[in-house]
């Protein structure tokens, strides 16, 4: 007999890839896609491109636009074009790093309570409780009050801001697989529960995850150039966006681009990165039961009948 | 139910012990913070003195937590003038803000939803979708920004680009003041709303009892009126509540881009500021609310749903 | 003397996906007299419950009508105003859906659900109350005003149902379409509806529309039949003419199929599956199927048209015009069981179960249960829904450990948990569960799932020692082993339930334990998976536990049945004595309520 099926009995189907693939051929996905990547490109690549440092004093404040600053001058006469383009790839990095945090915290409480159940998921769940009794910004701001606008400090926050809700969802998720009964025929040869977790439950907790990391993303954006805005973020004077939105208002009448611009680029990313997570979340679920999702997630709301995961 | 409530409140308990020692307990403590610059150890030791961060921790909370309810509320490290008098007017400014922005947003967006759900997948739908699925992933300070720019700044000049209320004038007085700070967090909360009565109503119109409804021969109106929207209460109105809630935390930013003396910017001020108590209370009046708000939630869909209760 | 006019004439309905080609219906044409019953049978996808609403003017969403006409009482529903068309909705034309826990507003009280209809449709509040009073009692239920304040989750199955039937009759339609109005409710209560169901029709004249997959209910029912195959009507007539002596290939399939509580015979199925809508062939539906079809079959698309008698037609070249008894041959019923194995094994049974009480939290589900299997003897558990067999059945095979008594394997005692017993004992115990559409992981293709026990129980094998084991277990079930680089996704549900079979036969267990298994499956893939059940059984002696409600299922696979009600055995014997001389009444009524085919099937 051809050893043909061999190959089938250690792949496991890449479901997620096919997903994401999917999700890039809708028009939500590929537009999402578009506007992420080209954000994601100039917060990259931008410092590359700069005409000029982003600390030179090179004008007048407030300068309209020449040849020489195509976007003007800024509230000190710095340039503009290269404050932006140097101004993306922090705010990225520390989102990425926090959200990486909060989703690694969140998975590993979530789906540990799901896995032990009792005093364990009590526990844990109480203390998710107590961590999403506060608005996220308002937790983050109460830490950095205390000891001061580190990088390391806000990765830590915003990472803890994030892992009650991704706990939650991953429970869910997970307490609800454990009870198909595809599970339930691994458990009746005698697997051990450990093994039963790790084989059947973990690989189809994927999908919840890819759709929580693309809202906690977007939402670490927000509070992060949020941050930065009130003044508690990145600090001066190496450029950030949410800074240079909040620096420049003053001189919002004299010349618009140094809010304009990172406002854009800021909306642009934030957008689109939603409105992928939006597709990933529709292929993967369906359209309307994706709708109900999402619109309960994104408010915090317990899952209700459970994410469904494959 | 109560037991939800009880458990609300132990929740709240234990925010209060958070909340304390990340203030006070924490290295980098109080008054380190005060002093800053000039903290001398000898400084430092007389103002932790002063201000009794040299008492065991225990009993530092205690009495912390002892003056709330006496309404000692600690004074205000900056100019020394108690936190009760500091935060209530801004508690009340916030209020308003947040009820205004919480009513017209909760109008705006049920109706939204309710216009979309009933002309699924025609044009109206998708546009009204794609465009809050945008509007829903802006920062609110973005908004705000470009709110003032088109209404304030650039483009018309109709409206004030701060909000400051005069101390001792009542929000309500001094409306064309709200008008932008409430459009900004409007047009932030109005698409959760949509998207989940949206969700909801749809659900509720796919429904077989619905089918049963229009099988039995019952006019269009009645079938929605009375079979579809009952069903898509329950879900709206924890939507609702939730959006007070995300209020709470939307405040915080808003009322920083339009200077709106409220307990958001209060709360921005003190941390600047370094002003313990102040950031104690704001802090727990924000989480306060909150929990408020999800029992409030919990307690209306449970009453909204005769299965849950008669369980 | 002219015949009354037919209540219904549908002619040459379509009905279509929208923007789309595909034809969910095609080409119907029926009529119906006043007063009488009228059932719809078929498989999944044969387009039946679209057929029954279409009756009444209405189609779900994604669908519409694109041809033909309906008619009722001679009006032409197509042309009618919605409005129009709501005035007769509810008051002349009237439908029980299938699902009446899903159907009934859960915010509603029941009671205003009734009135609601009667006040849409103009009666006075005076009228409305003498009617809701007058229909309950027809329908069997109290007039009490608590039943009537009850929401509809307050109510059983049974009553929900009766409910569905008063909001149906309320106001004395002119005809009423059934969805499978008894699915999921119990053998007495499934009794209770269809002889209220009987009644109402003939006292008031009104003629109905029995859609089901059920053969034996609808044929103790209905008057006439029409069987539904890929979208059309392939056989019409009297239920005698259409039971007794089928005429199409399909409906002598079909009827082969069918389980009879009366008579043990095997099952006999069908191979191949239906075509889906957009994927018929241009010829006849049921050709790449047929086991009599010639040449002409496969580009001409047979017409309906009479066989050996004026109202009994066919939709076959086969038939057309005169009975064709060369297809009859083909057609041999199933051979009746004999008792091959029935010779009692001597010695100790393989499980031994005594005293056994099992509970959930605190409420016992199973009391004092004792029973026993011998190797290679398949036990039949009988029960209607919470009468604790799916327990035993978890309890059986650790599953489930809150319970005690004594369970005994090969004569030793079993604990109560699976991480409890050794690798031997779960080796030998193997459970097939009954949904195949989630009892195998969406993440393994079929080859790894079957191949799941064998890593587990036998260390690290070769490639080709698994590959070997894995082709032996498909043939066995006579799945082609090209299938086992698919995805369960890709599989039927016959398909998917053989796979778990497969899966657990792999490691050569001693019982197995079915729970239910085909609950979820057709009728003739039904048949399918039960005959492959017993033939394996007798290759391989195996024992078996075969859980099930349904009684006629019984006579097909098992030799032993035991009688489980409210978590206690209350009958225990060989399938025979049990079924033709039952001693308990909850026996005897179960076996005198069982609906089964009337007419004996065509030789």
């Amino acid at each position: 007999m051809s050893s043909r099926g061999g190959k089938a009995y250690s792949v496991r189907r890449r479901e997620w890839l096919h997903t994401v693939l999917g999700a890039l051929k809708t028009p939500r996905g590929a537009s999402g896609a578009v506007m992420t990547l080209a954000v994601v490109g100039i917060a990259a690549f931008g410092p590359l491109f700069a005409p000029h440092g982003g600390t030179e004093l090179l004008g007048a404040p407030f300068q309209k636009p020449d040849s020489n600053l195509p976007l003007g001058g800024d509230e000190l006469g710095r340039d503009v074009l290269s404050r932006v383009l140097d101004g993306g790839w922090e705010l990225l990095l520390v989102a990425a790093a926090g959200t990486a945090l909060g989703i690694v915290l969140g998975t590993a409480a979530g789906v540990a309570a799901a896995y032990l159940r009792g005093v364990a998921d009590a526990v844990i769940m109480r203390v998710v409780d107590v961590l999403l009794a506060f608005p996220q910004l308002v937790f983050v701001l109460l830490l950095v009050s205390v000891i001061g606008p580190k990088t390391w400090l806000l990765v830590i926050a915003v990472g803890l801001s994030h892992a009650p809700q991704v706990a939650r969802v991953l429970r869910s998720a997970a307490l609800d697989v454990s009870e198909r009964d595809y599970v339930k025929a691994v458990e009746i040869l005698g697997v051990r529960p450990a093994r039963v977790m790790r084989q059947e439950v973990v690989p189809s907790l994927i999908t919840p995850l890819m759709v929580e990391t693309g809202l906690r993303m977007t939402y670490s954006i927000i509070v992060l150039a949020g941050l930065s805005f009130v003044g508690f973020g990145l600090q001066p004077p190496s450029p950030n966006w949410g800074l240079m939105i909040n620096e420049n208002r003053i001189g919002l009448t004299q010349n618009y681009w140094p809010v304009l611009a990172p406002a854009l680029l800021v909306a642009l990313l934030t957008v689109g990165l939603n409105t992928l997570t939006d597709a990933i979340a529709r292929v993967a679920l369906g359209v309307d039961r994706a709708e109900r999702v999402i619109a309960s997630e994104a408010l915090g709301l317990e899952p209700t009948a459970a994410s469904d995961v494959a | 139910m109560w037991r939800r409530v009880a458990l609300s409140v132990l929740t709240l308990f234990v925010v209060s012990i958070v909340v304390f020692s990340a203030t006070q307990v924490l290295p980098g403590n109080a008054a380190y913070a005060v002093l800053g610059h000039s903290a001398t150890p000898q400084a430092v030791q007389a103002l932790e003195k002063q201000m009794g961060l040299d008492r065991p921790a225990v009993k530092q909370y205690w009495s912390w937590f002892s003056g709330l309810f006496e309404g000692h509320l600690g004074k205000s490290l900056v100019n020394g003038e108690s936190v009760a008098s500091l935060i209530g007017p801004r508690l009340e400014n916030s209020a308003f803000l947040v009820a205004v922005a919480g009513l017209v947003g909760t109008l705006l967006g049920v109706l939204l939803g309710l216009w979309a759900a009933l002309r699924r997948d025609k044009p109206v739908d998708h546009v009204l979708s794609v465009t809050l699925l945008a509007l829903t992933s802006l920062p609110e300070f973005v908004v705000g920004i470009v709110l003032v720019l088109v209404f304030a700044a650039v483009l018309f000049h109709l409206l004030p680009a701060v909000s400051v209320i005069s101390p001792g004038q009542a929000p309500w007085q001094a409306l064309k003041l709200l008008i932008l700070p409430a459009a900004t967090l409007v047009v932030v909360t109005v698409p959760y709303l949509f998207r989940m009565v949206r969700a909801a109503t749809i659900e509720a119109l796919e429904s077989e009892y619905v089918e049963m409804a229009r099988l039995n021969g019952l006019s269009p109106f009645r079938v929605l009126v009375r079979h579809a929207l009952p069903n898509a209460i329950a879900p709206t109105v924890q939507v609702i509540g939730l959006n007070f809630l995300y209020l709470a935390g939307g405040i915080v930013v808003v009322e920083f881009v339009f200077a709106y003396p409220g307990i958001g910017q209060g709360l921005v001020d003190a941390v600047s500021d370094r002003d313990i108590p102040m950031i104690q209370f704001s802090v727990l009046a924000l989480a306060a609310f909150y929990v408020f708000m999800n029992i409030v939630t919990d307690v209306i869909s449970l009453v909204a749903t005769p299965r849950r209760l008669f369980r | 003397m002219t015949s009354p006019s037919p209540i219904v004439v549908l002619e040459d309905l379509a009905v279509s996906l929208h923007a789309s080609p595909d034809r969910v219906l095609e080409d119907v044409s029926l009529t119906i007299a006043p007063g009488e019953i009228l059932g719809i049978v078929g498989e999944s996808g044969s387009g039946k419950t679209t057929l029954g609403l279409a009756m009444i003017g209405y189609v779900r969403r994604g669908l519409a009508i694109t041809g033909g006409s309906v008619q009722f009482r001679g009006t032409e529903l197509r042309d009618l105003a919605p409005r129009q068309l709501r005035k007769l909705r509810g008051a002349s034309m009237a439908y029980v859906p299938q699902d009446p826990a899903t159907a009934l507003n859960p915010l509603i009280k029941v009671g205003s659900l009734l009135r609601e209809v009667l006040a849409a449709h103009g009666r006075s509040r005076t009228d409305a109350d003498a009617r809701v009073a007058q229909v309950l009692a027809e329908v069997g239920l109290p007039n009490a005003d608590d039943l009537l304040s009850c929401y509809p989750h307050q109510l059983s199955g049974g009553q929900q149902q009766r409910f569905a039937l008063a909001m149906a009759f309320a106001c004395r339609p002119s005809l009423i379409v059934l969805d499978e109005p008894t699915t999921g409710l119990d053998v007495t209560t499934q009794r209770t509806v269809l002889d209220t169901v009987a009644d109402l029709c003939s006292s008031y004249g009104v003629a109905a529309v029995y859609v089901s997959h059920d053969v034996a209910v609808v044929s103790e029912l209905a008057h006439r039949i029409a069987v539904m195959y890929a979208g059309r009507v392939i056989e019409s007539g009297s239920t005698s003419e259409v039971f007794g002596g089928p005429m199409h290939p399909y409906t002598r399939g079909l009827l082969r199929a069918v389980p009879s509580p009366k008579v043990g015979q095997r099952l006999v199925a069908m191979e191949g599956v239906p075509p889906r809508p957009g994927a018929r062939p241009a010829g006849c539906s049921f050709e790449p199927r047929c086991p009599v079809r010639i040449a002409r079959c496969k580009t001409e698309q047979p017409e309906l048209l009479p066989t050996d008698s004026a109202s009994h037609h066919a939709r076959c070249l086969l038939t057309a015009g005169s009975p064709a008894s060369a297809t009859a041959a083909a057609f041999a019923a199933g051979r009746p069981l004999s008792d091959a194995n029935g010779a009692k094994a001597n010695g100790a049974p393989l499980l031994a179960i005594e005293r056994l009480t099992a509970s959930y939290s605190s409420a016992p589900v199973l009391q004092d249960v004792a029973l026993a299997v011998d190797p290679n003897s398949c036990v039949a558990i009988v029960g209607e829904s919470g009468s604790g067999k799916t327990t035993l059945a978890r309890c059986v095979t650790g599953l489930h450990t809150n319970w005690q008594g004594e369970i005994r394997f090969r004569d030793s005692r079993l604990p109560a948990g699976v991480r409890t017993r050794s690798r031997d004992v779960l080796r030998s115990i193997q459970y097939v569960f009954q949904n195949p559409y989630a009892s195998l992981s969406p993440r393994r293709t079929v080859g790894a799932t079957i191949a799941q026990p064998l890593l587990h129980f036998h260390g690290r094998p070769s490639r080709r020692e698994i590959d070997a084991e894995v082709s032996n277990a498909m043939r066995a079930v006579a799945l082609p082993f090209e299938l086992a680089d698919r995805y369960p996704d890709q599989l039927s549900g016959g398909e998917r339930q053989r796979v778990a079979i497969a899966r657990a036969l792999v490691v050569s267990p001693e019982l197995l334990v079915c729970d239910e298994i085909t609950s979820a499956l057709d009728v003739s893939v039904q048949a399918a998976i039960v005959e492959l059940l017993r033939r394996l059984q007798q290759e391989r002696n195996l024992a078996m536990l075969f859980i099930t409600h349904n009684l006629a299922l019984v006579r097909s696979i098992a030799q032993e049945v035991v009688v489980v009600q409210a978590g206690r055995i209350v009958e225990v014997g060989p399938v025979e004595d049990v079924l033709e001389r039952p001693q308990h009444p909850y026996t005897q009524r179960l076996v005198t309520h069982v609906p089964s085919l009337e007419v004996a099937p065509a030789t």
